[in-house]
């Protein structure tokens, strides 16, 4: 179409039709004298707008240079049934119908994505494509998904997530691996550290921390003075990966920072190498509390003499002065420096006694429960099995008359630190002993698939549950590690308590039948774990 | 899903391939059907499933009852019988069946027995799919035959109704003409719809549903008074080209006629051919859910569009999974362009094993272009584009010939569906095979081949 210097026949037309024929008359077109004005007007309105269809010619393409064709990516490609799994999975990602407490028979395959990216992201498969945009969808409505989610969707998925502002958040944090440098490239590091943001520079960090924990330290070195309190912080955090005697002067060095949120992970970070000179002045105070009372002549105990006050140089190895409203300041103290001190120190302290012996003794004046617990969350800190295991107990001993503690989060962080198949024995024993309504936080401490005692301990416990006549709800977040976490072995031994047993006398109405849906669920979510995992080995 | 080797090919035709998950759930009703489909697609709740080289696909599933339900799939129709109670087509069990079919060989084996509760219905339905071909062979003649002359007089008399609306029709735009366009926008919906309403009484409902559609342009957005002139002088075109039919050749009567509202009818002379199933996506309104199948045929090298229509919120019945090719019959409609009928199917789909052919962004125009002449009221149009990279334009997308300077926008409606993701994630910048409608308001893409050609992926 062409244009005249003012305006276009068209642009006219379109002027008189918005103003009315009675107001502009309309030019003349190739229309026969004689219309009326506004059919003339739609004559050549018709005429112009056809002719203008049938002679579109392609747009010139947007300025600027081609866009950079998504990175290549080596790895092999999923095998078909596997692919079609996922999408499956994907497809189902918007939750489950009614999530009200009846579930019905069939897996909930929004749960089994986790697993299906982990075992996928094992087999070093590549993600198909199409499934990308769903992929980074799912991954950004649930947090939990995505780091899996992003190994897997690799190089293209991070290539298509910066063309769609809503998928942004693959491009913060540590994700964005294909963007850092190589960690061996000195000058390539350098620059990002000195240029880079801070999600980068945290990423690069981190990276570099697991390839070399020295040069990671030393990059740090370069630039910690000058930078913000926050982000030492989070850099200082991430010495927590690859921590060792190493890192003791430049830890020592942050306990004198400006910040007390810093000055307080130093001192953490130093409490957990034992070798450290803050962990000897840990043990010699914890030391001077703690003692074998030597004055009567009956069975020993021990006794305890909380400090009496928070000096400066405990403040400096991070122990806080003031308590929490409901405690004293002595007890808090006292908790502190237990917690703080390497566990090393006791047996000599105590008589040469093991971790279990001593935390058989009694305690004096009620202070058991405080030392107790200090020493429960200083293993955990440690990883010390022998001490976690001494403070568990023997897992048949009610919860609330063994050593140690009676919270099921607290042992929980002293079962990981237990080996898998002791850890997984333990909590199989405790749950023969005592059933299922504590075991929940244990279990989720548990390697999967569950070793073959705990499964066979886990169904039993629910066989029992059921006879009980209780409803499978209140077990319901048993039963949904179970679907998890059951190793699909036990898929056939678990058959006969899919059928519906007669309702006992005592048992809740209906409660057999609620049983036997959830016995069926749990079957075929096993099953289909199994298949899940044999596509992706095809 | 493309099969490349012949062996494979002639494998999947003997026993009937497996579709893949994406084309079992694009038979989905909606999305909580889609769901509850898939959470039926594991073997848990399914036994005595099995398939045959026919097509069926059956099995018992166990539901909250004490009786299983009964599920048989055609694939070949693809039609559905489950004893369930629920009235979503297909229900949730004859999806996940199929959606078990296509992803679990072992708990759905080929080469069973058709047990008798299934063969019932087969061979039922197979025997009233032939009888209604025959029914349909002879009906045609006789209903034509029952009394031509009433018929002529009834077809008479609502040409007269329909010239009298075009009439009216002519008149209103004159009269928005000579007042301006710009008191349209004041005016609202409303005068478009009792205009539509008159249009309805005169029996003539595509002039009813092209001045609907004009109601909604005014505040739709910078540059609406040039898309209403475009618009009413289409209908007005519409209108003179029913006044003036007689001196029209007859294929453009026929369009004319087909446009202003008149039903066509498959009356072309049927072509078998190897059909590709290009694309298959639904759109809806307050009364009917209309379903666009577009196939291509193999040997006959042109675009087939079937129509199906559902009451609203009610799935159409004709459906086919994208991806596949059927050896079958296509009878066009006269007067509706490319508009077809499916025919008969000789024997069960396969995978589809290449694109149809493809030109540059210059041969979409070019196609469109040529297009309006048989019908110059023509939207759009299907083509193929190969070698062609989707790339960022501002706040849209374009699809550029990867060797040379041509592009096509994406049409803006496109714009939200995460099918356009699914595009641009699976050329990775670089050339695909994009199937789509291409006219005025821009290219929508229905489907794309990657570079490797290994699938055909639906983006709708």
């Amino acid at each position: 179409m062409t244009r005249t210097a003012s305006t276009s026949p068209w642009e006219d037309l379109v002027t008189s039709a918005l103003l009315g024929t009675d107001r502009r008359t309309p030019p003349s077109g190739p229309t026969p004298a004689g219309k009326d004005a506004p059919v003339a007007l739609l004559d050549a309105a018709a005429l112009h707008t056809v002719r203008r269809r049938a002679g579109l010619r392609p747009a010139t393409r947007a300025g600027g240079s081609p866009p950079e064709p998504a990175p290549h990516d080596a790895r092999r490609a999923l095998p078909e049934p596997a692919r079609r799994r996922l999408v499956q999975l994907l497809a189902d990602r918007a939750g489950p119908a009614g999530s009200g407490g009846r579930r019905g028979t069939t897996p909930d395959l929004t749960e089994l994505l986790p697993q299906w990216l982990a075992a996928a992201n094992e087999h070093g498969y590549r993600a198909p494509a199409s499934v990308l945009p769903g992929l980074l969808d799912a991954a950004r409505a649930r947090t939990d998904l995505r780091p899996q989610a992003l190994e897997f969707a690799g190089p293209r998925g991070l290539w298509l997530a910066r063309l769609n502002p809503e998928w942004k958040y693959a491009l913060r944090g540590g994700s964005t691996g294909s963007a850092l440098p190589a960690v061996d490239d000195a000058e390539a590091v350098r620059k990002l550290w000195e240029e880079g943001l801070f999600a980068e520079r945290v990423a690069l960090l981190t990276a570099l921390r697991a390839h070399d924990a020295g040069a990671a330290l030393a990059l740090l070195g370069t630039t910690w003075s000058t930078e913000r309190a926050e982000d030492r912080l989070m850099f200082l955090d991430s010495l927590r990966a690859g921590l060792s005697d190493a890192d003791e002067p430049f830890l020592e060095q942050a306990l004198s920072d400006r910040s007390r949120n810093v000055r307080a992970t130093a001192a953490e970070l130093l409490s957990a190498l034992p070798r450290s000179a803050l962990a000897g002045r840990m043990a010699a105070r914890a030391a001077s509390c703690v003692a074998i009372d030597r004055s009567g002549d009956a069975a020993a105990a021990i006794v305890v003499e909380a400090p009496h006050e928070c000096d400066a140089d405990m403040q400096r190895d991070g122990i806080v002065p003031a308590p929490p409203s409901g405690r004293g300041e002595r007890s808090w103290w006292l908790g502190q420096l237990v917690e703080a001190a390497p566990l090393s120190v006791w047996p000599g302290r105590l008589g040469g006694r093991s971790a279990r012996e001593i935390v058989a003794l009694p305690v004096s004046d009620d202070w058991a429960e405080e030392l107790h617990a200090a020493w429960c969350r200083a293993a955990a800190r440690q990883r010390d099995a022998d001490w976690s295991r001494a403070l568990l107990g023997t897992p048949a001993t009610p919860p609330s008359t063994g050593p140690g503690t009676t919270s099921p989060a607290e042992r929980s962080k002293l079962l990981a630190a237990l080996p898998d198949d002791e850890r997984a024995s333990w909590v199989a024993e405790f749950i023969a002993a005592h059933g299922l309504s504590e075991a929940f936080q244990l279990l989720g401490v548990c390697a999967v698939p569950w070793a073959e005692p705990l499964g066979r301990a886990v169904v039993d416990a629910l066989e029992i549950a059921r006879d009980a006549g209780s409803y499978p709800w209140s077990f319901s977040g048993v039963m949904g590690l179970a679907e998890r976490c059951l190793s699909p072995e036990e898929a056939g031994r678990l058959e006969v308590l899919t059928a519906t047993p007669d309702d006992q006398e005592d048992a809740s109405p209906g409660a057999g039948s609620y049983w036997s849906e959830a016995f069926q669920r749990l079957v075929s979510t096993l099953r289909l774990r199994a298949t899940m995992h044999a596509e992706l080995t095809a | 899903m493309l099969l490349t080797n012949g062996e494979t090919a002639s494998g999947a035709l003997a026993q009937g391939p497996r579709w893949a998950t994406e084309q079992v759930l694009s038979l989905a009703p909606d999305d909580a059907s889609r769901k509850a489909g898939s959470k039926l697609g594991a073997a848990g709740p399914w036994s005595t499933a099995g398939c045959d080289a026919s097509g069926a696909v059956w099995g018992l599933c166990k539901g909250s009852g004490s009786r299983p339900y009964q599920t048989v799939v055609d694939t070949t129709g693809p039609a559905y019988k489950c004893s369930c109670p629920s009235r979503k087509f297909p229900c949730k069990h004859a999806l996940g069946l199929l959606l078990l079919w296509a992803s679990d060989e072992r708990s759905v084996r080929a080469g069973d027995a058709v047990p008798d509760w299934a063969e019932e219905w087969l061979s039922g339905r197979r025997a009233r799919a032939a009888g209604q071909d025959r029914a349909a062979a002879g009906s045609g003649t006789s209903a034509r035959s029952a009394d031509p002359e009433a018929a002529g007089r009834r077809a008479e008399r609502r040409a007269e109704r329909i010239t009298a609306g075009a009439t009216e029709l002519e008149q209103r735009l004159a009269d928005l003409l000579r007042g301006g366009l710009a008191a349209a926008e004041q005016s609202g919906y409303g005068l478009w719809e009792e205009t539509a309403a008159r249009m309805v009484d005169a029996q003539a409902p595509g002039l009813a549903a092209r001045v609907r559609e004009l109601g909604a342009i005014p505040g739709s957005g910078p540059g609406w008074p040039v898309r209403l002139l475009e618009e009413c002088s289409l209908i007005h075109l519409l209108d003179s080209a029913w006044l003036g039919r007689e001196r029209l050749p007859e294929p453009l009567a026929a369009t004319v006629r087909t446009r202003v509202g008149l039903s066509s009818s498959a009356d072309g002379s049927a072509v078998r051919d190897r059909w590709l199933v290009l694309a298959q996506y639904d759109s809806s309104d307050s009364k009917l859910t209309t379903r666009r199948i577009w196939l291509y045929g193999r040997e006959s090298q042109r675009a087939a569009l079937l129509l199906s229509f559902g009451a609203a919120g009610r799935p159409p019945r004709l459906a086919l999974p994208v991806g596949l090719m059927l050896d079958a019959e296509v009878t066009a409609h006269t007067g509706s362009g490319p508009r077809a009928e499916l025919g008969e199917q000789f024997t069960p789909p396969v995978a589809i094993d290449a694109p149809p052919p493809g030109g540059p962004c210059a041969s979409a125009a070019d196609t469109y272009g040529q297009a309006l002449r048989a019908d110059p009221w023509l939207d759009s149009w299907p083509v193929t584009l190969s070698g062609v990279i989707p790339v960022r334009d501002g706040e849209g997308w374009q699809l550029v010939d990867a060797d040379g300077g041509d592009a096509l926008s994406v049409a803006p409606a496109v714009l939200a569906r995460p099918g356009l993701w699914k595009l641009v994630a699976l050329a990775g910048g670089r050339p695909v095979t994009v199937f789509g409608e291409f006219g005025h308001r821009g290219f929508v893409p229905l489907t794309v081949w990657p570079a490797d050609m290994s699938e055909t992926v639906p983006l709708i």
